[in-house]
């Protein structure tokens, strides 16, 4: 991707990115994998003990138990995200707190508060998904497709 | 013990985002598409239901778990009402996730204001 996109500059645009790469700083990639390992594992713990209290105090079973568990979950890092606190974790952590179910409602509570400005309807109703958006469009498409192959499977055999 | 490997396995989908974000340089958004995708994928194989019942939360709160619950609820719905519950059916087992998000977002920008 990166050589399509060079052959369409001209060669002193081409020699300003390279002397721009240059300069860029290395991502600490050892310290990222390590601390997006740790915070992951940390949320999903969490998750795990939240999880056990519906299964032990609320009558909910192993399988419904998933549920009640990412609502808490996203309860939690709506607030977080609203005292602005979340922010400053995910900036140390990268995607220890953004692949879990955190970051997914973090996305759309900050696009929520940052247009709120622009009003409700098109501030924070017209933004709220811009983020997460992607993946409920892709993930809806991906399902599709594939329950659309699994029961033309089963229908067939 | 579940509690080990919901840690484990949680922090390894974690890693695979980290690396994807880092290493093949995809944008946040890129990345998170690209899991959901994979959970959806995974669960076509019938592979990420043993998964949650291996690493339970470690598996069920990464958002891969999101893909893997669109396709479920698909198809328990096309299983009773054939081919048109692939449609009716997506959404039935992920409506928590996504209402929770909308109603406290909601709520945040009610009562909150951007800061910075």
């Amino acid at each position: 991707m990166a050589n399509n996109k060079k052959k369409k500059l001209t060669p002193t645009q081409q020699q300003y990115q390279e002397l721009a790469k240059r300069h860029e700083p290395p991502r600490p990639l050892a310290k990222n994998f390590v601390r997006a390992f740790l915070v992951g594992g940390v949320i999903c713990l969490l998750g795990q003990a939240i999880q056990e209290v519906f299964i032990r105090y609320f009558h909910f079973t192993e399988k419904t138990a998933g549920s009640p568990t990412q609502a808490v979950l996203i309860l939690i890092s709506v607030v977080l995200t609203a005292v602005g606190l979340f922010d400053r974790i995910g900036q140390w952590a990268g995607a220890g707190t953004a692949v879990p179910v955190t970051g997914f409602a973090n996305s759309i509570a900050s696009a929520a508060i940052e247009h709120k400005s622009e009003g409700y309807v098109l501030g924070v109703g017209g933004n709220m998904f811009k983020i997460a958006g992607p993946v409920i469009v892709f993930g809806v498409f991906a399902a599709f497709v594939i329950g659309l192959i699994k029961t033309l499977i089963t229908m067939g055999g | 013990m579940i509690f080990v490997w919901a840690f484990i396995v949680g922090g390894i989908i974690c890693l695979i985002g980290q690396i994807l974000m880092d290493v093949v340089k995809l944008t946040p958004a890129h990345t998170m598409s690209l899991l959901v995708v994979a959970g959806a994928i995974l669960d076509g194989f019938g592979l990420y239901e043993p998964l949650i019942k291996f690493a339970g939360a470690g598996a069920s709160v990464p958002i891969t778990s999101f893909g893997n619950a669109l396709v479920h609820g698909a198809m328990a719905e096309a299983k009773r009402d054939g081919i048109i519950g692939v449609v009716t059916g997506i959404f039935e087992v992920t409506s928590a996730g996504i209402s929770a998000a909308i109603v406290f977002g909601f709520f945040a920008a009610l009562l909150s204001r951007a800061k910075g």
